[in-house]
């Protein structure tokens, strides 16, 4: 089956910083693969230039058997991919449910629109209770919820989270991951960059280990626990 | 008393045109971090609407509608030819291109039209004075009054309600994830550009209604106080325009109305001192953007 998104010697540059150095990869309809590195690694660097949030230098990206290389981001969404990035980025002046509101800006179908609130508000009854508040308001923890049902709000067939339990305590990080494995339930294809690699590995069938903008290794996350690049990718050493 | 409520009515009617102008500068702010010093330039096509209008003896219920069309189409077209192009540019090359946007337009309506003042014929009932609890006060500036309350319930429900509105405010919150969410780039700052038109259309019509006339560097001087007005009330800062348009407007009122004669040639520099005593205490202007910050120690 061809894949739901592949991409083909991705390259990203920043002036002469070369972060992403020519990666290959590809996610199939209904995985959660996961993408794995240190800081620096380049893993935002290929998210966001998957969604074209930052130029691609060189390489093709494919989606739904489409070529999306360099498209402008505002056409993803409306086609089934979207990314809730790094850092949360909530409209922090809008109330929580305009921040919702906007994540379902590209949807025109009313039904559909519908669904996608009583989804995201069926997953995170806290938005529910929240919904008039400033997004800015809401703690970190509410805040990344926030982010991810905006990003679920345009009814993503691919989710690519960018770090989505960074900062969060422990019982709410367990709450997101929790999350990912409903989400695969529910038929979202997901892409997951991740500093938490155990809870990572549990949750993911697949994933690819990134070094210094390079894919070192590939694999069944049964197969990456035991990998000593895994180890050396943490550890900085390359 | 009676003199002091007077000029309050004359300090609102100003305060609100300033504010309309300092919101137009705001919205386009905002979004692309332009301060679009052309924007003047779109309250003068409308001026000019106006006095051709009233040459054409087309009703004035008629004319003030075109005239702010024409700012509206002025300030999309505006956006289309100079700004796009530059979008990407930094903030210095997009002030740099607003200038020359202004400068071409002056001196195209000094050629095409008149490089002197011309006069526009305005209905007589402007120029009449009612009485409102035992106040004389110009029907032109009640009409100024209403206007600028219109706009601004207007322009609230706008940005609050309407998708197109939210999605400018998110926009300008943070103009990447914005996009991520499928919101058009070229949407919310041609939208932006609109709104600003429709704003500056508004206050032409209010401007050239205390004036009757209108010469090809008429935009300057209101786009300019609309500038510090912006600034004073936190640029970027939709709320804070408008706070800042007042505020200029009651400054300047009340020190034409009360300073001393043999200070009143000091008027303009004591106004700006009071801005800047006010920008001294708060740097980020009276009610600042939650986005924008100046960052200096
Ligand atoms: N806008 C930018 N300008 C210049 N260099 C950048 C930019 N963004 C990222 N980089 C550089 O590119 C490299 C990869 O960064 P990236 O953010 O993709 O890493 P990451 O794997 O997501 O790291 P982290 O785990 O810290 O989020 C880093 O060396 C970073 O300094
Ligand atoms: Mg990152």
């Amino acid at each position: 089956m061809a894949p739901l998104l592949s991409a083909q010697g991705l390259q990203v540059r920043y002036g002469a910083v070369e972060a992403v150095r020519g990666v290959s990869f590809e996610i199939q309809q209904g995985e959660i693969v996961a993408l794995l590195g240190a800081n620096g690694a380049g893993k935002s660097s290929i998210l966001n230039a998957i969604v074209g949030l930052v130029p691609t230098a060189s390489g093709q990206v494919m989606f739904d058997g489409k070529d999306i290389t360099g498209a402008a981001p505002e056409g993803l969404a409306p086609s089934g991919l979207t990314l809730s990035p790094e850092g949360r980025r909530v409209f922090g002046t809008l109330s929580v449910s305009d921040n919702l509101r906007m994540g379902a800006f590209g949807l025109t179908d009313k039904d559909e629109i519908a669904e996608a609130w009583e989804r995201v508000y069926d997953l995170f009854p806290i938005l529910k209770e929240r919904k008039d508040q400033y997004a800015g308001t809401l703690s970190g923890g509410q805040q990344q919820m926030l982010a991810v049902g905006r990003a679920l709000m345009s009814n993503p067939r691919l989710l690519l989270l960018d770090e989505p339990s960074l900062g969060l305590a422990p019982l709410i990080m367990d709450q997101i991951f929790e999350l990912i494995a409903k989400l695969r339930d529910q038929g979202v294809t997901l892409l997951v960059v991740e500093q938490n690699v155990a809870k990572t590995l549990q949750v993911a069938d697949r994933g690819y280990i990134l070094v210094s903008g390079e894919i070192v290794e590939a694999g069944k996350t049964s197969e990456l626990t035991q990998s000593s690049s895994m180890q050396d990718a943490y550890l900085g050493a390359n | 008393m009676e003199l002091f409520l007077q000029q309050t009515a004359n300090a609102l009617a100003l305060g609100g045109t300033y504010a309309l102008l300092a919101l137009g500068l705001a919205v386009v702010f905002s979004i692309m971090g332009l301060i679009n010093f052309a924007h003047g330039e779109l309250m003068t096509i409308a001026g000019y609407v106006l006095m051709y209008c009233g040459i054409a003896s087309v009703p004035f219920v008629i004319a003030v509608p075109l005239a702010i069309t024409a700012s509206v189409l002025a300030a999309v077209a505006m956006e289309r030819i100079a700004f796009r192009p530059v979008r990407n540019g930094s903030g210095a090359t997009m002030l740099v291109t607003s200038f020359a946007v202004a400068m071409i337009l002056q001196v195209l309506f000094q050629n095409l039209i008149s490089a002197r003042s011309q006069p526009v014929l305005l209905p007589a009932l402007l120029s009449d004075s009612v009485r409102v609890f035992g106040l004389v006060i110009g029907v032109n500036k009640l009409a100024a009054i209403a206007s600028t309350i219109v706009m601004l319930v207007f322009l609230d429900w706008f940005m609050k309600h309407q998708k197109t509105g939210v999605a400018m405010r998110a926009a300008a919150e943070d103009f990447a994830v914005a996009r991520l969410m499928g919101i058009r780039a070229n949407t919310v700052i041609a939208g932006a550009f609109a709104l600003s038109g429709l704003l500056a259309g508004v206050a032409a019509v209010l401007w050239v209604s205390q004036r009757a006339s209108v010469d090809p560097l008429m935009g300057f001087m209101p786009v300019l106080k609309a500038f510090i007005a912006a600034i004073l009330g936190g640029l970027g800062s939709l709320r804070g325009a408008v706070a800042g348009g007042f505020l200029l407007g009651f400054i300047e009122i009340y020190l034409a109305a009360f300073l001393p004669p043999e200070m009143q040639e000091f008027r303009d520099p004591i106004g700006l001192g009071i801005v800047v005593l006010v920008l001294l205490i708060r740097p980020n202007g009276l009610i600042p953007s939650a986005t924008l910050k100046a960052e200096k120690v």
